[in-house]
């Protein structure tokens, strides 16, 4: 296969960024995209030019490391999945691809197609945890929690804190990074005690950092690689007025 | 010959007693640090995987001044997160017999018998309390329909301890750690530092006395110093370029350190795990594991005939080799990961192999559809298979998996103590970068467990030990010679590597050396091989300390410039594992030697020369072997058999 490949370069934090065109011939449909510039960028090395800079890691779609702006959207083609799940067999022969960075003033960009996203980190500090020490656990089996709990609980605590919710909300809010942690802990008997402490100082934290308002289009469902609903903003809201 | 001032052994530090009291023992007269001087200690902890994060948190509870370091963007991604298939503890939950006991016993024997006995009670002895901690976290693990935990039983065990959260194990129990480590960094105990990477220890009198690490946004190298320093960077498995871990993780941390004068062990024991997607194409850059949960329906097989050509659902029945039903029928698809790795290479390599490049067996869950329904398969697995489909664009409720054995865990790491210390005064190592409790092979879902086990419950007790031994005066100091001298020989070794200005690129050398480990170091390894691979890793080392190119400089972000180095140290790390692999003339667990195999091609272990810890001594650049003699006062070693 060959593309034509629009891609966005920036030297660092501080100077501006362009689209640069490359050409890429050769490309195998069973190709991961991270492989497709894995490709490009050993043809820029050979000839001593700066490779593409991006952000990967597990390749295995949990770690949360990738997120490419892809022919403008979050992860690419599909629905919810990661930008390391993207293969070449999605797209055309001779298609031209847009790459670009996740884009929103809560994670600026550090080079090429590489952001800053220690934001997120900053969010879970501020509450996303239950306080309990090292030691102090009382007999797992003594916590009964229900399957349909569990599960549900589950179902936000499984965010890889991409940031693909950010990059797809016209307004670049953490809204549903937020309220999947604070759904997550919510939920369960363990975090109960602490939930309205959490919820005030997440939310805090959130607005602090610069992220937008939820206005509940519902872009970053859709993003949203663990398909995490809408419906845990709600719960957020919910926690905050309540 | 070998000097004699190097060739010590090194002691284990185990606890007198019996089995069952050594820990309580150790606990009941380690020295403590009282709450008010605490924080006067500062400790480095390099890594925030479930060993790192766990061993920070609890730490900074305890009022230790703690900093961390991880190369990745948030201490949530290190590799801990992609574990799938679960997290064993002794719980007995199920009345099925499950005890201590016999999760010790499951585990060594497990191991080949190559672990040190008490390590490996302590391991089996504090795993229930792990699940206990988890689930006061939120970590939200399966539940029954009454709301009790739900467990499963996972290869190479009779009893059901394997706790699961869906098939996201890895995940649930690292934002755990993650989150109290968090909280801990909101609280101002303790100071993370991402996309740091260490690329040097600092050593004077014999003690650890901190880092140096280069800031990867910019390349800025900066001096840290500690009274201890952790390093809990995992495993390196990523030596063989193809493999089940990520594209970042390495051996830097541990290398460097071993240069510095920390003894490396039995690093050649490298788990295979028999159940990932095979290689597709020159160009992959991973192969993904398929939890090996999917063992407990899927029957494995290959066609009867080579060169098969018919798809799989048109192979009758009795034209299928259900190769592990058949060589080992007690255990069947269950057999251990180490025994089905070499079971489906045997296969393979003898042109049964299936798929595009016939790299591959079937892994197949027609019957377990037709018994159970698809719902149910759907329910137990469901992400997998989408996950599967994914990757593959195959529809593996219609057709049989395509799976392959890939490197995985490393057993191998830095030598340490029962008080995971290594040979140098402070420096301690945790979780997969240590050699310690799964011997020659590392039974499924153990080593989550030794992460957190040694992060949560170790470290709090034997690093205190170590700090209140320490004379009043020791406090660190970055302005010595010593951080002088070791930043500016990595300074000059980074513009040393970028000076090469080559034609070839870091993941060219990569790529050789890993098929070169492939093919001599991976699942069956000879003498000739290992020779072999030695000469031509040398060759390749020379290679790329001529042609490799680096672009850009080091004042910059550049991961070619990162990348180098963690390849510099694979070149040199790999060398040592065929070395290792050479030495030890037996086959246990993972490690096989083709020279040493029954009639029926079975490992055949030699007891009587080789029960103990090959331990690497680095000595004017070469490598020197001491050995930890390995006594079994509890269980008779036994032979390992699963048929
Ligand atoms: C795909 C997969 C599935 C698995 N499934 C299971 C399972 O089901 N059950 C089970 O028990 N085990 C499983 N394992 C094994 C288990 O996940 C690991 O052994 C364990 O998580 C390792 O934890 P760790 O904390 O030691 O290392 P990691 O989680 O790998 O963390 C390493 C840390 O070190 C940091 N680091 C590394 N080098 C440097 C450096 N030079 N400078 C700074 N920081 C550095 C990284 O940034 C990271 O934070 C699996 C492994 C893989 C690869
Ligand atoms: S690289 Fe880890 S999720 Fe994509």
């Amino acid at each position: 296969m060959h593309f034509k490949l629009k891609i966005w370069r920036q030297p660092n934090r501080h100077t501006k960024g362009n689209l640069v065109d490359y050409e890429l011939s050769g490309v195998e449909p069973d190709m991961s995209f991270l492989e497709m510039l894995d490709m490009l960028n050993e043809k820029l090395i050979v000839n001593g030019e700066a490779p593409v800079a991006f952000d990967h890691d597990c390749r295995e779609g949990i770690c949360g490391q990738c997120g490419l702006f892809i022919n403008g959207r979050a992860h690419g083609p599909h629905d919810q999945i990661t930008t390391c799940h993207v293969h070449m067999r999605a797209f055309k022969d001779g298609d031209t691809i847009f790459i670009e960075p996740f884009r929103a003033s809560g994670f600026p960009v550090q080079k090429d197609l590489k952001v800053d996203r220690s934001a997120f980190d900053e969010i879970i500090a501020a509450g996303g945890f239950i306080s309990v020490n090292t030691g102090q656990s009382p007999e797992a089996n003594s916590i009964l929690i229900s399957q349909d709990t569990a599960e549900a609980a589950f179902d936000a605590a499984a965010c890889i804190g991409c940031g693909a919710c950010v990059a797809s909300c016209k307004n670049a809010s953490a809204a549903l990074f937020t309220a999947a942690k604070i759904s997550h802990l919510a939920q369960l008997p363990q975090g109960k005690l602490e939930r309205k402490k959490r919820v005030l100082s997440m939310v805090k934290k959130m607005d602090e950092l610069g992220f937008g308002a939820c206005s509940s289009t519902g872009a970053c469902e859709v993003e949203c690689p663990q398909g995490i609903s809408i419906s845990h903003i709600a719960t957020m809201n919910r926690e905050y007025f309540k | 010959m070998i000097d004699p001032s190097t060739s010590f052994v090194p002691d284990p530090k185990v606890p007198p007693g019996p089995l069952e009291n050594k820990w309580s023992n150790f606990k009941k007269t380690a020295r403590l640090v009282s709450p008010n001087n605490r924080k006067k200690f500062k400790i480095i902890v390099v890594g925030t995987g479930l060993a790192g994060a766990s061993a920070a948190a609890s730490l900074a509870e305890l009022g230790y001044e703690v900093s961390t370091f991880c190369f990745q963007d948030s201490p949530r991604r290190a590799h801990s997160v992609a574990a799938q298939g679960g997290v064993n503890a002794a719980k007995n939950y199920r009345n099925d017999g499950d005890s201590v006991y016999r999760m010790f016993f499951d585990t060594l024997k497990g191991g080949d018998f190559r672990a040190r006995e008490a390590n490996v009670y302590r391991l089996a002895e504090c795993s229930a309390h792990l699940i206990d901690q988890a689930v006061a976290q939120g970590v939200p693990f399966a539940r029954e329909y009454g709301g009790y935990l739900n467990n499963r039983s996972f290869g190479g065990v009779q009893v059901s301890r394997t706790f699961y959260a869906r098939g996201q194990t890895g995940q649930q129990l690292l934002l755990g750690a993650y989150q109290a480590m968090m909280r801990q960094v909101g609280l101002g105990n303790v100071k993370s530092h991402t996309r740091h990477e260490m690329l040097d220890l600092v050593v004077e009198g014999g003690q650890a006395r901190g880092i140096l690490v280069r800031d990867l946004d910019n390349g800025k190298i900066s001096r840290h110093a500690a009274h201890a320093v952790l390093l809990a960077t995992g495993g390196f498995g990523k030596i063989y370029y193809l493999s089940t871990l990520a594209m970042g993780c390495n051996g830097t941390a541990i290398w460097r350190s071993h240069k510095k004068g920390a003894l490396t062990a039995c690093p050649s024991w490298t788990q295979i795990h028999p159940t990932c997607l095979p290689q597709s194409g020159d160009y992959q850059s991973k192969l993904t594991l398929m939890s090996e949960s999917l063992r407990n329906d899927g029957r494995i097989w290959v066609p009867k005939k080579k060169d098969e050509s018919r798809p799989a659902h048109q192979i009758p029945e009795q034209e299928r080799d259900y190769y592990l039903e058949r060589r080992y029928p007690s255990f069947g698809n269950l057999a251990p990961r180490d025994i089905s790795s070499r079971a489906a290479k045997e296969r393979i390599d003898a042109g049964f192999g299936v798929g595009k490049m016939k790299n591959a067996v079937y892994l197949d869950f027609e019957e377990a559809i037709r018994e159970q329904g698809k719902a149910t398969i759907k329910r137990k697995y469901g992400n997998l298979f989408d996950l599967y489909e994914k990757i593959t664009g195959i529809n593996a409720y219609q057709s049989p998996m395509l799976i392959s054995p890939a490197a995985h865990f490393s057993m191998g790491g830095l030598w340490v103590d029962y008080e995971l210390s290594t040979n140098i005064k402070g420096l301690y190592a945790l979780g997969e970068a240590n050699f310690s409790d799964h011997g020659a092979n590392r039974l499924g879902a153990n080593s989550l467990l030794q992460a957190c086990v040694d992060g949560y419950y170790v470290i709090p007790y034997t690093l205190p030990h170590f700090l209140a031994s320490l004379p009043k005066e020791n406090v660190p100091s970055t302005d010595t010679p010593a951080f002088e001298r070791a930043e500016n020989q990595l300074k000059a070794s980074l513009d040393k590597l970028l000076a090469i200005k080559g034609t070839k690129s870091v993941d060219h050398y990569h790529k050789a050396l890993g098929k070169l480990l492939y093919d001599h170091c991976g699942l069956s390894r000879s003498a000739e091989g290992l020779q072999k691979a030695i000469a031509l890793i040398k060759e390749l080392r020379e290679d790329f300390n001529q042609n490799v190119m680096i672009p850009g400089h080091s004042q910059e972000m550049n991961d070619e410039l990162e990348k180098a180095g963690r390849v510099a140290d694979y070149l040199e790390i790999g060398e040592q594992m065929c070395l290792d692999a050479l030495t030890r003339e037996e086959s246990c667990g993972a490690h096989f030697r083709e020279e040493y195999q029954t009639a029926d091609g079975e490992a055949l272990r030699r007891d009587k020369d080789f029960s103990f810890v090959s331990c690497w001594h680095r000595v004017e650049g070469k490598s020197v072997l001491v050995k930890e003699p390995l006594t079994f006062e509890f269980i008779q070693p036994t032979e390992r058999s699963y048929k």
